[in-house]
């Protein structure tokens, strides 16, 4: 990451032989920098060369995917600490941990649960993405291993306090390609073999910093590169600085050995599942890409996919919705309208509180480039002869019956400029804190 | 009540000193409210018709603070603004917390009456707010008048919260006088915005020591989390969401606390469970054997 387009250029053969697609090698490295062109484009670059840019360009956190081809979770490729510097690249996987103390009825009861929770929002469909299965009990891995595939497409981690059952288990999983958890100092050398050979992540345990580092550069010379790191900890406060500390060394300091993504049990601190969910809510901010559950009670699931999808979208794109015509509460040709503009945290607010009003309201969201209203306003993007343009295309007219139009309370001063421009409408002022909203439209509906 | 004087992201103890603890305020009104969620009703519906009872309750919940909101002024017009003030003393009052007094959100209302407020608790130090900024001069002048603190508020804006920390100051606003409230929002509703603004207030002050931007953060969440469907819809109108009680408490909970993390150094919450559960989550975040040091 951050390797400019000179210093790549320095690397390239500088023939401007034009076989990479691009007229020089200067463009071709600028593409490169860019990420918009890949190193393979070029056929004459030597192996140590695509290595060592290979290396550089890299994110500082490995990129580690888990589970069978057709249902890959890819993690890390993080390369910052704070979202807004970049963003936050692969989403955290929320992972139902299930062990071989549940009876049969639990362990369906659950695993169903797991299966039915899928939620939509802005677009996007949410879940829960991986299973963990503990025991030490091989025939009991692989039972359920085959009762989770029969019934969802989830990944896997497999936990196991004994390697040689963690080991028969992945040989008879690598087709899923489990994560595996995990290796400690002790066990290291009994597992990692296994893991390269079976092409299976694994998870490298370790109850400090130092212990930590040390497996981590043990994996690189065993040249695994599918690694997970679980810093062991003794109380939630101690597992936010290892998360932190750990990745600010991978980020900042670009200790290649802790550039690894991390899992955190949070179900371990606390049997109340409430507090469990508020404690994983914080390790799935700071940096937890595997957040271990066992609980699957949807009040604990959503709020943890709506963070964790909220984090990980992209700042550097505007955060606008569509513009349109939005009927809300089932609608007809006598319900209100409103205008508001399609700046996505305005639209949800007005939105949100017109559905709790639960009255029928025609909800006209404008484009101004995903600004505020007081910030389009300012602008000149949300002002009379815009928003009237776009009332007279929106084909709000065919829907409703009555002429009038609710604009928010801030922009009131432009009530009567409106009212001239859009000839047949009347133009009422409404509130400026979405939150008045409700109150609002109950007492329009008293007055018509 | 101390707020604030850390020298580091809340909860991260090991990057430096800490040395208040987050408060955990409870915001209740000075009128009944009539958008409140079926699942705040059944906790304060017998007492909300009373404010002072209301008051009384909340500190009987364990609360560190209040929050009072008085919008009895935006929903009766009729009101009159010194009643109105002298009710918001007396709930301050029987609460025995400290306090945050913020007006009805109506612009010309409020800049009626919070100097009539600040004039009612003076000498109680209380946090006044909202000083906006097209508001904050006569806010502001009203609490240094009255010994308060001050709430500035900003609709969610980096540069904007700056600018009017700059203008307080200009107005004589001494700086260990001033909250910043920038706006925050519920998970899953643009959360990922109130996030980054509040984690960049707070780096603006510890990285880049703007001292301009060094002052406390409060995070208005309860009324952010309650108003969203997540926590207000019955089970028979959410299915396959759980209950609304768990929902609407972790809603509340989840926000609080990543805003916490993101650099809230007070936060505002409406049901007691949500603070009973962010309380164990911050005890346990703070609890720290030193083997990762």
């Amino acid at each position: 990451m951050g390797l400019s387009g000179l210093q790549i250029f320095k690397q390239l053969p500088k023939t401007n032989c034009k076989d990479c697609g691009y007229s020089t090698c200067m463009a071709f490295a600028l593409q490169l920098a860019t990420g918009k062109a890949g190193l393979g484009a070029c056929p004459h670059l030597s192996p140590s060369v695509v290595e060592l840019l290979g290396e550089i360009a890299s994110a500082p956190v490995r990129r580690v995917e888990i589970g069978p081809a057709d249902a890959r979770v890819v993690l890390g490729e993080e390369s910052v600490l704070y979202r807004h510097e970049k963003r936050f690249e692969h989403p955290a996987a929320l992972t139902l941990l299930l062990t071989d103390s549940l009876g049969d009825a639990e362990f369906f009861t659950r695993l169903n649960a797991f299966a039915g929770q899928r939620f939509e929002r802005v677009g996007e469909l949410l879940r829960p993405r991986l299973i963990a299965l503990e025991s030490t009990n091989l025939d009991w891995l692989l039972r359920r291993a085959a009762d989770v595939a029969e019934r969802s497409d989830a990944g896997m981690v497999l936990i196991s306090e004994d390697p040689r059952v963690l080991v028969a288990a992945a040989v008879h999983l690598k087709d899923r390609r489990p994560l595996l958890c995990g290796a400690d100092l002790k066990t290291f050398d009994q597992l990692a073999p296994a893991a390269k050979e079976l092409d299976c992540p694994l998870v490298l345990r370790g109850a400090n910093l130092r212990e930590l580092e040390d497996l981590g550069l043990k994996a690189l010379d065993a040249g695994l590169q599918q690694a997970v790191l679980e810093p062991v900890a003794a109380s939630p406060g101690d597992l936010l600085q290892a998360h932190v500390y750990i990745r600010r060394a991978a980020v900042r300091d670009k200790v290649k050995a802790l550039g690894l993504p991390l899992i955190s049990f949070p179900c371990r601190f606390s049997v109340d599942p409430l507090l469990q969910t508020a404690l994983a809510s914080a390790f799935l901010a700071k940096y937890s890409s595997v957040v271990v559950l066992d609980t699957i009670d949807p009040a604990h699931i959503l709020p943890l996919l709506a963070l964790t999808q909220g984090l990980y979208s992209d700042p550097q794109k505007p955060m606008m919705v569509e513009a349109g015509i939005y009927p809300l509460c089932d609608p007809g040709p006598d319900s209100p309208v409103l205008i508001t503009t399609n700046f996505s945290l305005t639209y949800y607010t007005v939105m949100g509180e017109i559905e709790n009003s639960k009255i029928p309201v025609w909800l006209l969201v404008m484009d101004v480039e995903g600004q505020s209203v007081l910030t389009a306003w300012a602008a000149g993007k949300f002002v009379a002869d815009t928003i009237a343009q776009f009332v007279k295309k929106s084909g709000i007219e065919d829907r409703v019956s009555h002429r009038r139009l609710v604009i928010p309370g801030y922009v009131a001063g432009m009530r009567a400029d409106l009212e001239s421009e859009l000839i047949d409408w009347e133009v009422v002022v409404g509130v400026r804190e979405a939150a008045d909203i409700p109150r609002f439209l109950r007492a329009l509906g008293r007055e018509s | 009540m101390p707020i604030g004087g850390g020298q580091a992201f809340p909860l991260h103890f090991f990057d430096g000193a800490l040395p208040t603890p987050i408060r955990i305020c409870y915001e209740i009104w000075d009128c009944s409210p009539d958008d409140w969620s079926a699942e705040l009703e059944a906790v304060y519906g017998h007492v909300w018709h009373d404010p002072v009872s209301w008051a009384r309750e909340v500190a009987g919940h364990g609360a560190e603070a209040l929050y009072l909101r008085l919008k009895r002024a935006a929903m009766e017009p009729s009101a009159d603004l010194t009643d109105v003030a002298t009710d918001a003393r007396r709930i301050v009052e029987a609460s025995g917390l400290p306090a945050f007094v913020v007006g009805c959100g109506e612009p010309d209302v409020d800049s009626a009456l919070l100097p009539l407020v600040a004039g009612e608790l003076a000498g109680r130090r209380v946090a006044l707010g909202n000083a906006e900024s097209d508001t904050y001069h006569g806010i502001a002048a009203a609490a240094a008048g009255g010994g308060h603190a001050v709430i500035a508020y900003t609709p969610m804006d980096v540069s904007l919260a700056k600018q009017l920390n700059v203008l307080l100051a200009q107005a004589g606003m001494p700086e260990g006088d001033i909250i910043m409230d920038p706006t925050c929002s519920a998970v899953g509703y643009s959360f990922e915005y109130a996030y980054t603004v509040f984690e960049r207030n707070r780096l603006a002050a510890l990285a880049q020591n703007d001292t301009r931007m060094q002052a406390p953060l409060i995070a208005n969440v309860g009324q952010e989390t309650w108003q969203v469907k997540e926590s207000r819809a019955s089970e028979d109108d959410l299915p396959g969401h759980g209950e609304r009680l768990a929902r609407g408490v972790l809603w509340e909970t989840v926000t609080a606390l990543n805003l916490v993390l993101a650099g809230a150094d007070v936060v505002v919450i409406r049901h007691p469970e949500s603070a009973r559960l962010l309380r164990s989550a911050m005890i346990g975040l703070s609890e720290r054997t030193g083997a990762w040091d």
